[in-house]
């Protein structure tokens, strides 16, 4: 296969950017996304150009750390993280479009890497839950109902990737910070800090620059991890709650 | 950014796990600003409202909501004009004399108006901020263009300032009869009639109650789902009520023109 990509290039954060095409020969179909860029990547190395600049780490689909938007979808055609995308998912002669996220939230630190340090102070100012942290509890000490556990395993999926920021069309952090609402309001654990978490991380988020949801579904859509839209309903509910009780 | 120190700080952070000490690490990088939000304990609902995003969109989502309530009130009224000309203009009389005698003459008319334009007024300045915010969050667009959400979402701005000056038109049209030429105070029938018997008047008012129909089939749903409502078990049931009560308040609404431009309403 051979493929061309036309990828955003940007020296650095405060530099003008533009998008740039390379063609790239020799992409198999069992190639990953991420494996092309790094082919791309060698032979601008041996060539002595600057490689383009992305974010990866696991490449198995769970740390988040990837994320690209290609052809104006977050993380691409399939509904997973760019480092499980597949070249089969694209046809020989394509010409791929690769940008960065764009959010006013995630400044462009060069080429494809944004800096996502606003999702950390997301979680900082509210995505925990304060116990001893001496020696591991006995199993069962605290019961755990089982559909709350479901709830909480199906939010605490998110891997904090960036991908609804990226397709939602006001860069809103809506449903990574519903994630880690739900995930941690479902468990007992979670109970005794639940009004000030989704106070405080509601705060934060807007503070961050995130926009507003508008409910168009596209982070849904294209979150990697499955997180569902009705997430930010129960944000919303958890909000109005918290600001009832504590006003 | 090393993304894995990140994930491993939140799963410190969110899992009651022991064995993970929080040794002050944090991911390289600008560190966190201080708040700009004055933390005031506890701040008053009106301030926590007005402050946050989802509090305005709370505002938005009631005002929306009251403004539904209404639609379907005036539906119901509007189309006692299939009964004639005798009834319509008494149930325009009852309005004015609703809650009587211990209201006086279009007290409650008036009453009604008062929530009515709070509505609209707090409804457009809590869009207008919010749209503010939520285009200074995307201040790069995307080189690759792709159709993005259905088009009753995507027109919801524009589509709201439409309804806002339609219902400038209406009132001058049919409440204060100022730009209606052939128009008698105390005649609502014969002045319904008389709008549209025009061409411009059905087509203002037609092509308004199509923006009614994709802005509520949008933001009915939306209200409901801001106000935390919305749930996976009642998505379906949400969805066909939302899109059934558009439906229905944009047919029934244009059936009136339809009905004066076929003569039977006349």
């Amino acid at each position: 296969m051979k493929v061309t990509l036309r990828v955003w290039r940007q020296p650095g954060p405060d530099a003008a950017g533009e998008m740039v095409s390379y063609e790239v020969e020799d992409v198999t179909p069992e190639m990953s996304f991420l494996e092309v860029l790094d082919t791309l990547n060698e032979r601008l190395i041996l060539d002595g150009s600057e490689p383009v600049a992305f974010d990866h780490d696991c490449r198995e689909g769970i740390c988040g750390a990837c994320g690209v938007v290609i052809n104006g979808q977050a993380h691409g055609p399939e509904r997973t993280t760019a480092c499980q995308l597949h070249m089969r998912s694209f046809a020989d002669g394509d010409v791929i479009d690769v940008e960065p996220w764009r959010a006013a939230a995630f400044p462009v630190v060069k080429d494809l890497v944004v800096d996502r340090s606003a999702f950390d102070r997301i979680i900082g100012a509210g995505g925990y839950i304060t116990a001893p942290t001496g020696s591991a509890p006995d199993a069962h000490a605290t019961p755990v109902p089982k559909p709350a556990a479901e709830t909480a395993f199906e939010h605490a999926e998110c891997i904090g990737c960036g991908a609804c920021v990226a397709a939602c069309p006001n860069g809103s952090a809506m449903l990574f910070t519903a994630a880690k609402v739900v995930h941690l309001g479902a468990l007992p654990q979670g109970a005794p800090e639940r009004e000030s978490r989704v106070l405080d991380m509601i705060g934060r988020m807007d503070d961050e620059g995130f926009g507003g949801c508008t409910n168009t579904g596209e982070c849904a859509v294209a979150c990697p991890k499955g997180i569902p839209l009705q997430a930010i309903s129960s944000l919303n509910r958890e909000f109005l709650r918290a600001a009832r009780k504590s006003a | 950014m090393p993304r894995a120190l990140l994930t491993v700080t939140v799963m410190a952070l969110t899992t009651k796990s022991a064995s993970k000490p929080t040794d002050g690490k944090r991911a390289p990088g600008k560190p966190a600003p201080a708040p700009d939000r004055p933390k005031r304990y506890p701040p008053s609902l009106p301030a926590l409202l007005w402050h946050s995003t989802v509090g305005k969109k709370t505002v938005l989502a009631v005002t929306g909501l009251i403004m539904v309530g209404y639609l379907v009130a005036h539906l119901v009224g509007n189309l006692k004009i299939f009964f004639g000309a005798e009834e319509f203009n008494s149930y325009g009389h009852w309005l004015r004399t609703l809650g009587g005698p211990v209201l006086h003459y279009e007290w409650a008319l008036w009453m009604i108006r008062v929530v009515l334009v709070a509505a609209v007024v707090l409804h457009g300045v809590t869009a207008y901020q919010l749209s503010r915010r939520d285009i200074a969050a995307r201040p790069v667009a995307y080189v690759h263009k792709r159709r993005r959400a259905s088009y009753a979402t995507r027109t919801m701005r524009w589509g709201g300032v439409i309804l806002g000056l339609f219902v400038v038109w209406h009132i001058l049209d049919l409440t204060t009869l100022t730009v209606n030429e052939n128009a008698e105070t105390g005649h609502p029938y014969e002045n319904t009639v008389a709008t549209f018997s025009t061409w411009y008047g059905n087509t203002i008012y037609i092509t308004a109650m199509v923006a009614l129909g994709l802005h509520l089939r949008h933001g009915f749903w939306s209200a409901v789902q801001t106000l935390g409502a919305a749930s996976p078990a009642r998505e379906r049931a949400l969805r066909v009520v939302t899109d059934t009560s558009a439906l229905v308040l944009t047919c029934g609404f244009i059936s009136i023109p339809v009905a004066v431009m076929t003569g039977v309403v006349n």
